[in-house]
């Protein structure tokens, strides 16, 4: 059946009449199906960021250390000791909601892969999981697939999992969040870029088979989900760790050797982004024959061939005479090889196909003509602080209840299904430091790894929100003692025609942007997830949360001097940073009161660097023996969770007077950390000095929690409560 | 010592097991692919952990067919050293130098944790660093580390004294039917099991994770520098 092309089939494809008529006029005739295939997925808001790219543009990119920042497959930076870290976090919203396992399973490899096609040995995943209502009954099936997908490709390639967050809530009932994030390391003399160049050099393929499956996931992943959602699981791709595992150590290895211009993994959009970015960016014409390409079915088209997204596909420009070495790599791994074009001095891309042309596009106007938008923006209307406040139970009633609930109840169910320990060099598994800390073989040098983002923050205050994420993602790289370096961006939110939501994504990247220019923690990567919404049955759609993810990298020069939160024995516990009392959108206005209400604790940047910075030098020069940040649920809650992680207790003094109890011991005020120290007086009397606020707020020892009014709660019964929730869920 | 470690496509902990080795030897140990036929001059050849052939068919089944597997059959038959960690305990078992069979863990899903481990003999080249009865600690990470054998087998294995290693609880309490000493449900709580000659070890937890104390400690340390005593001598 041959389906003639016009606006209609256009339209189908997710273009706009508008855009299609550009189409049309590039083109000057009515485009093949291969062509329209071609500009349909090219100009999907996936890959072409039509709606986000004007916002992107302000974000800060640049610093001393920033060896590459945006446009390449990751963000690369400098670490030190002649060593690059590679990074990257992508999302796999749409095909985590249709098919969770094979959604999230592919989300793993597609951002393995970014890295690896760098030269990097990938060394840490992490990820961002954003779910359902607990109480929705396919949240479960939701939880059980994806995390078992992240595991089932994650633990196969053998790159450990080492960190990640979840928040629970009913606006991803229907659209859960999975962002994934690999971080690599490569000498930093041995970064491999996408830019083809050489008239003539041979386009090569390598990897696995290409199949039907995975069609137009890019223009899927571009559009609402309604009731029919489920039917597309055909455009969700079905992952190989193992042919990845293959592929990784196979390029690695051609790698080592110089026969390699450029590569680039086959993402989202398959052949035709990966062909067509590599040859504009090396500014040269391309042409491919597909009878070349390895085929896992036979009687393919070429439309089907250039739109597959089937997994675990390189593309790469070779010199001519090294094809050999390449070739007996890859058959030495097991993996097909094919050389399926050259690059041409014609500015096109050119498919063949059993002797037809299929497509010919020219490539400039095709990358520059790509549609821009400037959607209108409506500005959040921020809520005022949050009123009539009382403590309804007693304050351990109340820390039981918190330490036990969806967003601060513990993980471990979910972290002991990733291997975190493959590769021997996980210095700080999950939830034992702020940040996970990868050591770098063969040097001294540490990763502090981290993703972060406060939906329900960003949803009451967008900019305040986005500021906040990026500085909870610095301020958990500082607790463990690391230098943070740069952060990677995942930006998931609703359908970008609306204004309402253009305001959100608008005020979160000047937030964003505000806190990235005063901590000096650029943005060298990132993704836009865009239309993250679901149709309910009246016919309205109801988006998710805002969620500008942040995963953040810094360094440690001497990975000895890390510390973790686990509280440290015989220490004076000191609170850092001031404590207002701020419950506006806190946990613990939302599960002891079951308000969601309120504007969410301000972000002081320059608190936040002084405070942390004086943190981070404390811990480097041994003074801390151990910190963790304040964040969700306050003070009690941290001092619970160092507890909790160590198994040392602590006795607690009364709260700063003139402030209430439980917002000083639950509100969420940010730039504060916990510190144990070994003469608490002292190191107040140097934050005093050095302007940061610091009082003594406990002493630790024994094993339980002493309240300052007596009440005592062993580790093992707030364990009891934290560990609950999880496995409880699960086993409904 | 001079010891080498078998890679098979899909195999992820050799990097780990070759950390391990050398930080007990000071030499890097010789890296075999799984299409060699012939073995160096070693004495120890160890499996690592990973998922050989991506685990397709069933856990190492693939990997037992490789041609290096003569050489190792040939290598254990003369009396060699023989480690298989995890995928490669599956792969002795695969291949017959060891009996049993590793299934799908009991809650069906994949463990990545600490365990404890049990010592049951002391007499061993595996494990004569450890007193009888002593524990140490060890990460596992697997889904199919459900150690099984028929009762005939299992019977020979405990009556010969071939369970190197049982799961515990941290005060060395062994329940076969109690998860959080015994994660994957194995028979008898058994987690490495000895060749007759006790030259050939499998066992599904790591030690090579946990012999750097920056990584949380030193507890695996012992069976590998035991085994340079043992094969020193």
């Amino acid at each position: 059946m041959k389906k003639s092309v016009d606006e209609a089939l256009a339209r189908e494809f997710g273009l706009t009449s508008e855009e299609y008529a550009r189409v049309v006029a590039i083109m000057g005739r009515t485009p093949s199906l291969t062509e329209l295939g071609v500009f349909s997925v090219m100009w999907s808001e996936h890959c072409s960021y039509k709606s986000s790219r004007k916002w992107l543009k302000t974000l800060p990119t640049t610093a001393p250390w920033v060896i590459h920042g945006p446009g390449e497959n990751a963000g690369v930076v400098d670490i030190g000791e002649g060593y690059a870290a590679i990074f990257k976090m992508e999302s796999h919203n749409h095909p985590s909601f249709i098919e969770p396992y094979q959604g999230a399973a592919t989300g793993v490899g597609g951002i393995l892969r970014d890295v690896f096609t760098m030269g990097a040995r990938p060394v840490a995943n992490l990820n961002a999981l954003r779910f359902g209502s607990p109480e929705t009954p396919r949240t479960r099936q939701i939880i059980d697939g994806v995390v078992r997908g992240i595991g089932g490709y994650g633990n196969c390639v053998g790159v450990p999992t080492v960190g990640g967050e979840i928040n629970f809530h009913p606006a991803y009932d229907g659209n859960p969040l999975v962002n994934a994030m690999t971080v690599g390391i490569a000498r930093k003399d041995r970064i491999f870029l996408s830019a083809a160049a050489g008239i003539g050099n041979p386009v090569v393929y390598v990897g696995s088979r290409t199949g039907r499956d995975g069609i137009h996931g890019a223009t899927m992943s571009s559009a609402e989900f309604d009731e029919h959602a489920l039917a597309k699981r055909p455009t969700v791709q079905v992952g190989d760790p193992f042919i990845e595992k293959l592929l990784i150590e196979a390029c690695l290895e051609l790698m080592a050797t110089d026969a390699i211009v450029a590569i680039q993994d086959m993402g989202a959009a398959g052949l035709t982004s990966s062909s067509v970015e590599m040859a504009g960016k090396g500014g040269v014409g391309i042409e491919l024959d597909l009878d070349a390409v390895p085929q896992r079915e036979p009687g393919m088209t070429a439309y089907e061939m250039m739109l597959s997204e089937s997994q675990e596909r390189m593309l790469m420009v070779l010199k001519p005479d090294r094809t050999e070495i390449a070739r007996k790599i890859f058959e030495k791994w097991e993996l097909d090889f094919a050389i399926i074009g050259h690059l041409t001095d014609t500015g096109h891309i050119v498919v063949k196909h059993k002797g037809q042309v299929e497509a010919d596009i020219p490539l400039d106007p095709l990358a520059e003509q790509a549609p821009i938008y400037d959607r209108p923006a409506a500005t959040p209307v921020v809520p005022g602080p949050v009123e009539d406040i009382h403590a309804p139970l007693s304050l351990d009633a109340m820390l039981l209840k918190l330490v036990g609930s969806p967003d601060l109840a513990s993980r471990a169910w979910v972290w002991n299904q990733y291997d975190s320990t493959v590769g021997g060099q996980t210095v700080r598994r999950p939830g034992a430091a702020d940040a996970a800390i990868v050591k770098i073989e063969d040097t001294s040098l540490g990763l502090a790894l981290t993703t972060d983002c406060t939906p329900r923050y960003c949803q009451a205050d967008p900019k305040t929100g986005g500021a906040q994420a990026v500085a909870e993602a610095w301020r958990n790289i500082t607790a463990t003692g690391a230098r943070p370096l740069a952060v990677t961006d995942n930006l998931n939110f609703g359908n970008p025609e609306k204004p309402e939501i253009m305001g959100q994504f608008v005020a979160a990247i000047e937030g964003m942007g505000e806190a990235c220019r005063v901590l000096d923690f650029p943005v060298v990567s990132g993704n836009v997830s865009l239309y993250n919404e679901t149709r309910q049955p009246d016919g309205s759609t109801r988006a998710i949360l805002p969620t500008p993810a942040i995963g953040a990298l810094g360094v440690l020069e001497d990975v000895t001097k890390a510390v973790g939160l686990g509280m440290a024995e015989a220490s004076d516990l000191v609170l850092v940073g001031e404590t207002k009392g701020e419950l506006g959108q806190s946990i613990w206005l939302r599960e002891i009161l079951g308000r969601e209400e309120g504007a969410p604790p301000s972000v002081d940047l320059a608190t936040e660097k002084r405070n942390g910075d004086f943190v981070r030098n404390a811990i480097l020069d041994g003074t801390v023996r151990a910190c963790h940040d304040i964040a969700d649920g306050g003070i009690l809650v941290a001092v619970a969770e160092m507890v909790m992680a160590s198994r040392v207790g602590c006795e607690l003094e009364s709260p700063t007077s003139g402030i209430r109890p439980e917002a000083f011991w639950f509100g969420e005020d940010q730039a504060r950390y916990l510190v144990c120290v070994k003469d608490g007086a002292a190191f107040c009397a140097d934050a005093q000095k050095n302007g940061v606020p610091a009082r003594i707020l406990g002493r630790s020892g024994g094993s339980d929690l002493i309240l300052p009014s007596g009440v005592t709660i062993s580790a093992a019964r707030l364990t009891t409560a934290h560990d609950a929730f999880f496995p409880t869920l699960m086993a409904r | 010592m001079k010891s080498a470690i078998v890679v098979f496509p899909g195999t992820n902990r050799e990097r780990d097991m070759a950390i391990a080795l050398k930080r007990v030897t000071g030499k890097t140990p010789t890296m075999l692919w799984h299409r060699d036929t012939d073995l160096p001059d070693v004495d120890l050849v160890v499996l690592p952990g990973g998922f050989s052939y991506g685990d397709y068919l069933r856990c190492g089944a693939m990997a037992a067919h490789s041609p290096i597997m003569a050489a190792i059959r040939a290598f254990a038959q003369k009396g060699g050293h023989i480690l298989g960690v995890c995928n490669g305990f599956q792969i002795l078992t695969e291949t017959g130098l060891l009996p049993g069979a590793l299934l799908r863990n009991a809650n069906l899903r994949f463990l990545s944790q600490d365990c404890t481990l049990r010592v049951e003999r002391s007499d061993t080249p595996f494990t004569h660093k450890w007193e009888k009865g002593a524990t140490f600690r060890t990460p596992l990470a697997h889904g199919d580390g459900n150690f099984t054998a028929d009762s005939q087998t299992l019977a020979r294995l405990e009556g010969e004294g071939l369970v190197a290693f049982r799961y515990a609880s941290p005060t060395g309490q062994v329940q076969a039917d109690d998860t959080s000493s015994n994660p994957n449900g194995s028979v008898n709580s058994i987690a490495g099991i000895l060749s007759e000659n006790t030259r050939i070890c499998g066992m599904m937890p790591h030690p090579e994770d946990l012999v750097d104390p920056l990584m949380g400690g030193v507890d695996g340390l012992p069976l590998f520098e035991g085994l340079v005593e043992a094969i020193v001598q």
